[in-house]
């Protein structure tokens, strides 16, 4: 930097210094919201150790911190996909109708806890819990109808399951059987990211290394019959929303990836083509500076973390795709038509860090599931973005900033530093097991309680600007009670009409694979899912033959 | 003032994973000076009556997030006086709409804290019910 800079900084420093005794600042010093140093201004000097081609380069090329493609929104919008789902098939069919005429552009199934865990709709454990966070699915009979209308080779779909991953996945393939639609014409994503569930989101079923196997098992069957599909969709999101910092999320989460790409090329696969179908989904919180600079830090981590740490040469396995959804815990109960300006504020972040799909969060989610008034505002904030706010007409508009290149090195060093210590300990499974990962995020979560409580951190309408306001009155999503009766209903009716002698005889074959170690189970469970073999049947053999997961409590 | 510590259960029913606001919680009543048991994910309400009459619980803090809160306050709260343990405390949080809440508490409950409550508030809270309680028992 040029002498003359570096005077003038200099002399204008002392300045602010002396107006600092009269004027003071509002805070002795700021941070990120994730709690990273922030100065008072950026200038030249604190970017000059970027190397711009080795460090930043061009749009779709290496190390990707300007994004995945050339021409980014220029050539077409990142996809509008809305998380939806609840109560039957048929409910959550008519929703996504819905949201396809309203312009949506991929779908994003949420399943309900019991189809999350594996269990069928008449399972006790399904208690109380059938169709309240998703939609209810115990059989093919109900994916059929979840997807009636919808021609699976025009939508992508996205799919949050994790344990039963390859259960869901073979119901997708006979649906699009079905309509005629051969599997390497199907393209979506299963989150199929069971690190995360032991870690922040719960719905794991099986230990570690069965459910590595499940995984890795899918990676390889869709390598070769559904090239399209992204076989894991490795998620900070949780991560965030349970507490962690943005570093956090991102070390977490690339931790987690490592953890994946290394138990696959133990297998045997190459890296640089199941690295293909690797995607990431992260969290869009408020701090914006921060949000912008952590997707493009990732971006560029995985990228390095791929060519040097595997050898990956083909840039497409380089590459960190990623889908992004605002924060559910930044939303508040309080005044709730805030959030719509919270959600716009993080969706923008994640446009400006390049986001491959969004989901924009519904201005009532502190309150319940979001009606369908909502979750229409929600989308229309995307097509606002998208249409109007002019950002997407030019890559990477804030690359080069000053204040974001310092804030993308930040978060590169931090999140580094947490990948480089979970490597000393031997890995992210061992991390989980020691509660290391987890002890993190919870004290992040309560440091972050702490400065709501003593008001270093404001939350509009929580702990400053509150107004008495009557809630009763706001129209909400509610989910009729009746669907676990209906649900039950059904499986009584379809386990009398099946091929049941056929279904005894897929099961056991599941059993037999899974209890070795060289079959891959997916042809398998497709054959088993064909003959109307119920989730819990499925999963309940996995479950005799693997065993469960308990949790390690951390407090 | 009866001095024995606040015992009290932080308990998370069902299949919901969502154990930010239980831990968060079960930190603030611990650093309170209460003591406190955190059961961990997927409990059934039998496993969480066993427990809170285990650790002879004065209260029950019951987390939920998935929208199945009538269903499991009012099955705990049940068990809970079929075991005649009817005068524990119960209380909770979660994502839970205003509009099931007095359905809540004519079953039973305590109180429900809402997302946005400050953790002082339900020490507080807690701190009073127990001592309520404890001075109808002597």
């Amino acid at each position: 930097m040029n002498a003359e800079y570096k005077d003038a900084r200099e002399k204008f420093e002392a300045g602010v210094a002396k107006s600092l005794q009269k004027h003071k600042e509002r805070k002795e010093s700021f941070t990120t919201g994730g709690g990273l140093p922030l100065e008072r201004f950026y200038g030249p000097d604190d970017i000059e150790s970027i190397d711009y081609m080795k460090d930043i380069g061009f749009p779709g090329k290496y190390p990707f911190t300007r994004g995945v493609q050339p021409t980014m929104y220029r050539g077409r919008f990142w996809t509008m996909r809305q998380y939806a789902g609840f109560a039957s098939a048929e409910e959550s069919n008519e929703r996504y109708r819905y949201l396809l005429s309203q312009g949506t552009t991929g779908l994003s199934v949420a399943f309900d806890l019991p189809t999350q865990i594996g269990y069928d709709s008449d399972d006790p454990m399904a208690q109380g819990e059938c169709g309240k966070v998703g939609v209810a699915i115990d059989s093919l009979k109900d994916m059929e109808i979840l997807f009636n209308q919808i021609p699976l080779d025009k939508v992508s779909t996205s799919m949050t399951i994790n344990a039963p991953a390859s259960v869901l996945l073979a119901m997708y393939i006979c649906v699009g059987e079905k309509q005629g639609v051969p599997m390497d014409a199907l393209s979506g994503t299963i989150q199929n990211d069971i690190l995360k569930e032991y870690i922040a989101r719960g719905t794991y079923i099986f230990p570690p290394k069965p459910s590595m196997r499940l995984i890795t098992d899918i990676f390889e069957f869709c390598s070769a019959n559904v090239p399209k599909w992204n076989t894991i969709s490795i998620s900070g999101y949780h991560i965030r929303e349970a507490g962690s910092t943005a570093a956090q999320e991102v070390a977490f989460t690339l931790a987690d990836g490592i953890a994946y790409v290394e138990a696959a090329s133990k297998k045997g696969l190459d890296p640089n083509v199941f690295g293909e179908r690797l995607s990431f989904f992260f969290n869009a919180h408020n701090d914006f500076l921060e949000e912008v600079a952590k997707f493009r830090a990732a971006r560029r981590m995985w990228a390095r973390i791929m060519k040097d740490r595997f050898g990956v040469t083909n840039p497409k396995a380089q590459m960190l795709r990623f889908h992004t959804q605002t924060g559910g815990s930044t939303l508040t109960a309080q005044q709730p038509e805030n959030n719509i300006v919270r959600v716009t504020i993080q969706a923008l972040s994640s446009v400006l860090g390049g986001t491959q799909s969004l989901h924009t969060n519904s201005m009532d989610e502190a309150l319940a599931l979001p009606s369908e008034k909502s979750v229409g505002i929600a989308l229309k904030t995307q097509q606002i973005i998208a249409h109007e706010s002019g950002v997407t007409n030019t890559v990477d508009p804030l690359a080069g900033g000053y204040v974001i290149e310092s804030l993308t090195n930040g978060i590169e060093k931090k999140a580094f530093e947490y990948i480089g210590q979970i490597d000393d300990m031997g890995g992210m499974l061992t991390a989980i097991e020691k509660g290391y990962v987890q002890k993190h995020i919870q004290d992040a979560a309560y440091e972050y309680q702490r400065s709501v409580e003593t008001k270093e951190a404001i939350v509009v309408g929580v702990n400053k600007f509150q107004v008495k306001e009557d809630r009763g009155s706001m129209k909400l999503l509610t989910v009729d009670a009746s669907v676990g009766e209906r649900q039950i209903a059904k499986l009584r009716q379809l386990k009398e009409n099946r091929d049941n002698i056929a279904v005894s005889n897929a099961l056991e074959e599941i059993r037999k694979a899974a209890s070795g170690e060289s079959q891959n189970l997916m042809p398998y469970i497709i054959n088993a899912v064909k003959c109307y073999s119920t989730e819990g049947e499925i999963c309940g053999v996995l479950r005799e033959v693997f065993g469960e997961y308990t949790e390690n409590i951390v407090l | 003032m009866d001095e024995r510590k606040i015992r009290v259960v932080v308990a998370k029913p069902g299949l919901d994973g969502h154990d930010r606001g239980a831990k968060v919680v079960a930190r603030a009543l611990r650093d309170a000076g209460m003591e406190v048991v955190y059961t961990g994910l997927r409990q059934t309400p039998e496993q969480i009556v066993e427990t809170v009459l285990q650790e002879d619980a004065d209260a029950v803090g019951i987390s939920i997030l998935s929208g199945a809160h009538t269903f499991y306050f009012t099955k705990i709260i049940s068990l809970l006086k079929e075991k005649d343990a009817g005068d524990v405390i119960v209380f909770g949080g979660g994502v839970i709409p205003e509009n099931d809440i007095p359905g809540l508490i004519d079953a039973g409950a305590g109180a429900v804290f809402g997302p946005g409550t400050s953790t002082s508030v339900c020490v507080e809270w807690l701190e009073k019910a127990v001592a309520e309680k404890r001075e109808k028992e002597q």
